[in-house]
This record gives structure tokens, sequence and C-alpha cells, in this order.
């Protein structure tokens, strides 16, 4: 399956925690604290449903999602935008231990859902994009490294459960 | 996934909008890469120190802007247009094509920060598959 993505793959054995410096809690926790999840939610699951037209497949009880517009007026898709926000709130409030937090959510996706984890990665690339687009020259590589690490554990660790 | 017409159009307007700002385009993406993807940094070891922001990486990030500009000039054939510079990278340069994806990335990032309004969903998936393309065309002398 080709890489689609860029976000880092972690490898986080279940006997490793992943580590996390203090720039790096602040930062997430910093973004959280400063973006509008029902804003951002929306636009990067919209964005994700336009760039990668393929995980419509995942939608297919969303109704119009004929084109961009269609996409981003869809209040079904604006809902699920904000719920996905909240469930990467469950991580950011549980850092240390980001992996039994999503143990019941990887086993959702894998097992009810029925989600190709590769494209966990593609919407967390479009999270990265709108988070950038909000916060602008604050979005320096160092908090984008942070965030990505952030991302990349969430994907590692919904992808987890998967058989 | 090849460029449609309207892909092509897309990606001319916003290269229109945004190359004035290219050589901040190029030194950010580039500072950037160099950060979040510390293991590019094997590619400057050459550079007395490979820092964001330094003057390697603003000249080197003009080099790649240069690049794409000529690359958007050549958008309808890229494999042709971009023939001399894909031999370049892959006899001279010899960069692991997966760092083309990587790099492709910040850009994104970077026009985003810098033209949130014009970098509309719409546009990204233009963009995105343009750069796909040029990453494409880039690795085609490799094997």
């Amino acid at each position: 399956m080709p890489e689609n993505s860029v976000s880092a793959d972690l490898q986080t054995g279940s006997d490793k925690m992943v580590e996390w410096t203090d720039f790096e809690r602040d930062t997430i926790k910093d973004i959280f604290s400063r973006i509008e999840y029902d804003v951002v939610g929306p636009a990067a699951l919209a964005r994700c449903l336009v760039v990668y037209p393929w995980t419509q497949r995942y939608f297919g009880g969303f109704g119009n999602l004929y084109n961009a517009a269609a996409i981003k007026g869809n209040p079904m898709v604006s809902k699920h935008g904000t719920t996905i926000m909240h469930g990467l709130d469950r991580a950011v409030k549980n850092l240390d231990d980001i992996e039994n937090t999503y143990t019941e959510l990887s086993v959702l996706h894998s097992e009810k859902l029925h989600v190709d984890p590769d494209n966990f990665k593609l919407l967390a690339d479009c999270v990265t994009i709108v988070v950038a687009a909000q916060l602008g020259k604050e979005f320096t590589g160092e908090v984008q490294a942070a965030f990505q690490k952030f991302l990349a554990v969430v994907v590692s660790s919904l992808g987890r459960q998967y058989h | 996934m090849s460029l449609s017409d309207k892909d092509k159009a897309a990606v001319r307007a916003l290269w229109s909008t945004i190359s004035k700002s290219s050589d901040a385009i190029g030194n950010d993406a580039l500072s950037r890469m160099i950060v979040v993807y510390p293991q590019t940094k094997i590619y400057f070891s050459h550079w007395p120190e490979v820092i964001p922001g330094s003057i390697h990486i603003k000249e080197h990030g003009k080099k790649v802007m240069g690049g794409i500009e000529l690359a958007v000039s050549k958008i309808d054939d890229l494999k042709t247009g971009l023939f001399e510079l894909s031999e370049q990278h892959a006899f001279k340069l010899r960069v692991d094509p997966g760092n083309f994806k990587i790099l492709n990335h910040c850009i994104l990032v970077v026009i985003a920060t810098m033209f949130p309004k014009e970098f509309t969903p719409e546009a990204h998936v233009s963009l995105d598959k343009f750069l796909s393309g040029v990453a494409l065309a880039l690795a085609e002398r490799y094997r």
C-alpha cells in the first residue's frame, strides 16, 4: 500500500512510553486551548474529503458529498469533524497514556467502521494544515514537529487494535 | 491521478499569487523540513552548519522554488520538462525519492500559514496533485 502521507510512523511497543519534552507538552496543550474545535474539526474533515476523495467511502450515509461546496456545507461532516476534535482532546488530556486511552476507539475503527488505518494519516495531515492556517507565523518548525509527533502517536494508537 | 485542466488552472492561479513570496516560501519550507524531519539533514552534510534560516538554506530554498517555477511552466508535460532535474537528482544528488513527499508536505504547510485564504481545499487538492506529479517526474530517471 503506497505511503500517502508523511506523518511519522511511530512504533511504540507496549512496554515503551512515549516521552514528551516540556516544550512538546506545553505546545500541544497550548494549541488545543486556542483552536475552536467546531471550526478546526469541520474544516479538517472537509479538507480531507476533498483532497483525498477516496476517504468519502466511510461516509456513505452523510448525504451530499458531490463537490467541495457540498462537503463544506454538509452538516453531518461538520458535526463529525467536531466529534473528531473532542476525540483528540482525550489524547491531549492523557498524553502519557494515549495508547490505552484509545483502545476502545481503535477497536471501533477496526471492527465496526472498517477504516483503513492509512487514512488516519491523511486526516492528520489535514488537521496539521488547518491548524497551520489558523496559527500562521506562530506555527513554527518546532511547533509543527511537536504537533505532528502528537498526531503520529494518535494515529499509531488508533491502529493498534487492528488484527 | 493526472492533472485535469481544472487542476492546472488552479495551480497557475495559486502560483501567480504566491510566486512573489517564493524566496520566503523556500526558506521556510526547508528550515521547517530540517527541524520536523531531522533525518533530511544528511543531504546537507557538506554545509558548515545545517540550521533554519541560514544563508545556505536561503540559497537552497531559492533553487528549490526555481525548480517549482520551472515545473509550473512545464505543467503540461512534467516528465519531459523536468528531465534534466531528474537526471541531476538521480545521478548526482541521489536524494531518496521518499524525501520529495516530505518537502512537498512542508511546502503545503508554509503556504497554509502564509496564504490561509487562498489555500482552500480546492486549491490544496490541485497543488497536492501537482507536487506529487513533480515528485514523480523528479524520480523518473532513478532506475
